[in-house]
C-alpha cells in the first residue's frame, strides 16, 4: 500500500474525452455560429443544398453542444475528479479501466452516427431528444457504462467519505437516466407492423399535452442535470483546487445540493406557460421556478464566498477569473430563468429570441467557462507540462466575454422587441404590425449575434490551439502540482 | 443523517433518486388521465398528412414555427381561435415548439392554400418580401416515405386505440390494398398546383414530399 508516496493516476480515459470535448466543442460552435449568421442573411441556407437549411443544422448544434461537449467535459472531467477525490486510481482495476475505454470508443463512433442521423433528417421531434430509437438505446448503453464506471470506482475507494463534486456526478447520472428513458419511450413502427416502412421510424407513447409536459419536464431537467448539475461539481472541485482555499460552508453545500435536488425538477412546466397544460401545473412551475434562485444562488454564493480574502487571485490567475465569471453567469442566468417563467413576463417572453439569450448565457457564460477551466487545470496533471500561453488565455478571456455580453444583450433587445410587436394594437384595437415586420426589424441584432458567435468560435479556437500546444511542445513539468496551474 | 449518507453510496444513490421522482410523479403523471381525450367527432390524420407531419419533422418545422395559440386577444386576432388540449390528442410527438422565428401554424390551413404553399416552400422572400425562411426545393423532388405513415397509423391503432378503420392491417398486402386511397388523396393536392414534376410524379404513383406536406399544412384547423 502506497502510504506516503502520492498515488499515480491513470488519466487515460481522461485524456480520451478532453480531446472529444474540444473537437465537440469546436463543431457545435460552428454549427451554431453558422445557423446565427443564417438569420441574418438568409443566403447562407443553401451552401449545402437540403442538408444546409437552418432547421436541419439547428438540432445539430444544440445536440453537438449539449451530448457532444457538454457531456464529454462531463466524463472527462470525471475520469479526472473521480479518481482524486475517491484517492484510488483506475489502473488498480483491469475491469474499470475496460469499462472506461468501451465507454469511450462506444461514446464517440455512436456521437458521429448520430450526428449524420440527424443530418439525414431523422427526428422524433422532441428537443434535445431528437434522436431516433436505435440511436436512443445506443445512448442508454453508453450511459449505463458510465453508471458502472462511477459506481465501481466508488466500490473500490479508499477515500470513505463522498466530496461534493461526487454527490453532483452521482445526481447527474441518476437524473439524466430518469429523465432521459420517460421522455424517450416510443413503439418502432417497423417492429410493430410486418416490417413495414422505416426501421428507424417510431411514434411517442405519449401524445399531445402529455407529451408536452414530459418532454418538458425532460428538457428543463436535462438543463438541470446536464447544465447545472455536473458543471457545479467541476467548479466544486476545481475553484477549491486551484485557488488552494477551502470551500467556504459545508452546510451551504448541503443546502444547496437537496434543495436544487427537490425543487428543479418541479420547474419544467415554465416552458407550458399559457399552453393547455392545467393552470394548477402552470403555476407550480411558475412558483418553483422563483423558488429555485435559493439553491442555485447557495451555491454560487459558497463558490465566491471560498474566495475571501484571495481576491487578488483574480488579478494574477487567468483560470480563478474564468471560474469566478462563469459562477456570476451562472447566478445571472439563475436569476433570469425565473423572471421569465412569472406568467406575465412570459406572455411576452416566450417565443422570442430572448429564450435563446438566456439560453446562451447560461451556456457560454457558466457551462463553457466551466468546462474550459477545468481542462486548463487538468491539462498540465495529465500531460506533464505548463500551460503553452498565459497570454492566450488571457485574451480568448476577454474576446469570449465580450462575445457572451454581445449575444444576450442582443437577444434580450431583440425578444422584448418582438413581443411588444407582436401585441401592439392601434387606437382601434386592430393589430398594428404583421409577422414579417416583427422579423425585418430584428436584422441589426441577429448580425449583432452572429458576430458574437464568430467572436466566441475565435476564442474556442484559441483555447484548442493553446491546449494542443499543451500537449505537446510547452515545457515540461516534472515535480508534483499544487494548486495554482503553471502557466509560460 | 447527512454525514451517514454522504459514507453510504447507495443509500445517497437512493435518497436522490427519491427526492428528484417527487416532481413527476404529483406534477405529470395526475394529467395523464385528463387531457388525452380528444374533442368530440374529432378524427386522426390521414396517411397522407401522416407522411406530411413526418416531412414536417424531418425538415424540423418546428424550430421555427409554433403550434401553440396562447389566449390572448393579439394571438387570436392573428391566428384564430386559442388551442384546446382535445384538438392534440391524437399528435404523437407534440408539434407545439419553442419558437416563433416564423408564425404560429395551428390553423394555418384556414388562411393559407395549396398554391400559396407550394410557390411560398420555392421561394419564400418572393411571396413574403423580407421572409428568412429557407427555401425547401428539395421537397418537390424527394418522395414522402408513405409506407411508414401507413405503418405508424397501424401502430396507433393496435397500440393506442387511435380510431382508424379495419382496413388498417400491418401487413405488405393490406397496404398494398390500401395505397391507392393515399395515392388519390395525393392526386387531389397536385391537381391544384402548378409544378410539372409533381404532377408527373404523382401520375406515377409516387408522392414528393411537398404534396404530403401540404395536405398536412392544409388540415392544421
Amino acid at each position: 500500500m502506497q502510504s506516503n508516496a502520492a498515488l499515480e493516476y491513470d488519466y487515460s480515459v481522461a485524456k480520451l474525452f478532453t480531446y472529444t470535448t474540444i473537437l465537440f466543442g469546436f463543431l457545435g460552435m460552428l454549427v451554431g455560429t453558422i445557423i446565427a449568421a443564417q438569420m441574418a442573411f438568409p443566403e447562407l441556407n443553401y451552401l449545402l443544398g437540403e442538408y444546409g437549411t437552418f432547421s436541419r443544422l439547428r438540432p445539430i448544434h444544440t445536440n453537438t453542444v449539449v451530448f457532444g461537449f457538454t457531456v464529454s467535459g462531463i466524463f472527462a472531467t470525471w475520469y479526472y475528479v473521480g479518481q482524486r477525490v475517491l484517492k484510488v486510481s483506475m489502473a488498480e482495476s483491469g475491469f474499470l479501466m475496460a469499462i472506461g475505454k468501451i465507454h469511450f470508443w462506444l461514446y464517440f463512433v455512436g456521437a458521429l452516427i448520430a450526428t449524420v442521423s440527424l443530418l439525414l433528417g431523422y427526428s422524433q421531434a422532441h428537443e434535445y431528444a431528437q434522436y431516433t430509437w436505435p440511436i436512443d438505446i445506443v445512448i442508454v448503453i453508453i450511459w449505463i457504462l458510465w453508471g458502472i464506471s462511477v459506481f465501481g470506482l466508488i466500490g473500490i475507494r479508499r477515500e470513505k467519505a463522498l466530496y461534493i463534486s461526487l454527490w453532483y456526478y452521482i445526481a447527474c447520472f441518476l437524473g439524466i437516466s430518469m429523465l432521459y428513458l420517460f421522455n424517450n419511450m416510443a413503439v418502432p413502427t417497423y417492429l410493430f407492423t410486418d416490417g413495414l416502412g422505416s426501421v428507424m421510424h417510431s411514434v411517442s407513447m405519449y401524445s399531445g399535452t402529455n407529451d408536452a409536459l414530459v418532454q418538458w419536464w425532460y428538457g428543463h431537467n436535462a438543463v438541470a442535470f446536464g447544465f447545472t448539475v455536473p458543471i457545479v461539481a467541476m467548479i466544486y472541485y476545481f475553484l477549491p483546487k486551484e485557488s488552494g482555499q477551502a470551500i467556504y460552508s459545508y452546510k451551504l453545500s448541503l443546502l444547496s445540493f437537496w434543495g436544487l435536488m427537490f425543487v428543479y425538477l418541479w420547474a419544467g412546466s415554465h416552458h407550458l406557460l399559457w399552453s393547455t397544460v392545467p393552470d394548477w401545473m402552470q403555476t407550480m412551475g411558475s412558483v418553483f421556478s422563483v423558488v429555485l434562485i435559493l439553491p442555485s444562488w447557495g451555491s454560487a454564493i459558497n463558490m465566491l464566498l471560498t474566495m475571501k480574502g484571495e481576491w487578488n487571485q483574480l488579478t494574477e490567475n487567468p483560470l480563478i477569473k474564468f471560474m469566478v465569471l462563469a459562477s456570476t453567469f451562472y447566478m445571472l442566468s439563475t436569476l433570469e430563468g425565473p423572471i421569465q417563467a412569472i406568467k406575465s413576463v412570459n406572455a411576452i417572453a416566450h417565443f422570442t429570441d430572448w429564450i435563446p439569450g438566456h439560453v446562451h448565457d447560461g451556456v457560454l457564460g457558466w457551462v463553457v467557462f466551466m468546462i474550459m477551466s477545468a481542462l486548463f487545470h487538468m491539462a498540465p496533471r495529465m500531460f506533464k507540462r505548463e500551460i503553452y500561453s498565459k497570454k492566450l488565455v488571457e485574451v480568448q478571456f476577454w474576446i469570449q466575454t465580450l462575445a457572451v455580453v454581445l449575444y444576450f444583450t442582443s437577444m434580450w433587445i431583440a425578444g422584448i422587441t418582438q413581443g411588444m410587436m407582436w401585441r401592439a394594437v392601434d387606437e382601434y384595437g386592430n393589430l398594428m404590425y404583421s409577422f414579417i415586420d416583427t422579423v425585418t426589424v430584428l436584422h441589426p441584432y441577429y448580425t449583432i449575434r452572429a458576430l458574437a458567435g464568430v467572436l466566441y468560435l475565435a476564442g474556442f479556437l484559441i483555447f484548442a490551439y493553446n491546449m494542443y500546444k499543451s500537449m505537446t511542445s510547452s515545457k515540461e513539468i516534472t515535480e508534483e502540482l499544487q494548486f495554482k496551474t503553471p502557466m509560460a | 443523517m447527512f454525514h451517514w449518507l454522504e459514507k453510504n453510496p447507495f443509500f445517497f444513490a437512493v435518497a436522490v433518486f427519491v427526492v428528484i421522482s417527487f416532481a413527476g410523479l404529483i406534477e405529470i403523471v395526475p394529467n395523464f388521465a385528463e387531457a388525452s381525450r380528444p374533442l368530440v367527432d374529432m378524427k386522426p390524420r390521414s396517411v397522407l398528412q401522416l407522411a406530411g407531419k413526418n416531412v414536417y419533422i424531418k425538415d424540423n418545422c418546428m424550430s421555427c414555427h409554433s403550434q401553440l395559440i396562447r389566449p390572448f386577444k393579439s394571438e387570436t386576432d392573428r391566428y384564430g381561435p386559442y388551442s384546446l388540449s382535445g384538438e392534440y390528442a391524437y399528435d404523437r410527438p407534440f408539434l407545439w415548439g419553442s419558437k416563433r422565428t416564423g408564425p404560429d401554424l395551428h390553423r394555418i390551413g384556414n388562411y393559407r392554400t395549396t398554391d400559396w404553399h407550394e410557390y411560398h416552400m420555392m421561394n419564400p422572400a418572393a411571396i413574403v418580401p423580407g421572409s428568412i425562411m429557407p427555401a425547401y426545393k428539395h421537397q418537390f423532388t424527394n418522395l414522402a416515405d408513405i409506407e411508414t405513415a401507413y405503418a405508424e397509423a397501424v401502430v396507433v391503432k393496435n397500440v393506442f386505440n387511435t380510431p382508424y378503420g379495419d382496413e388498417f392491417v400491418g401487413t405488405k398486402e393490406a397496404w398494398a390494398a390500401y395505397k391507392p386511397k393515399v395515392l388519390a388523396e395525393a392526386k387531389v393536392i397536385a391537381d391544384n398546383m402548378k409544378n410539372k414534376d409533381v404532377k408527373e410524379a404523382v401520375a406515377k404513383g409516387e408522392v414528393p414530399e411537398i404534396v404530403a406536406l401540404i395536405a398536412y399544412l392544409n388540415s392544421l384547423k
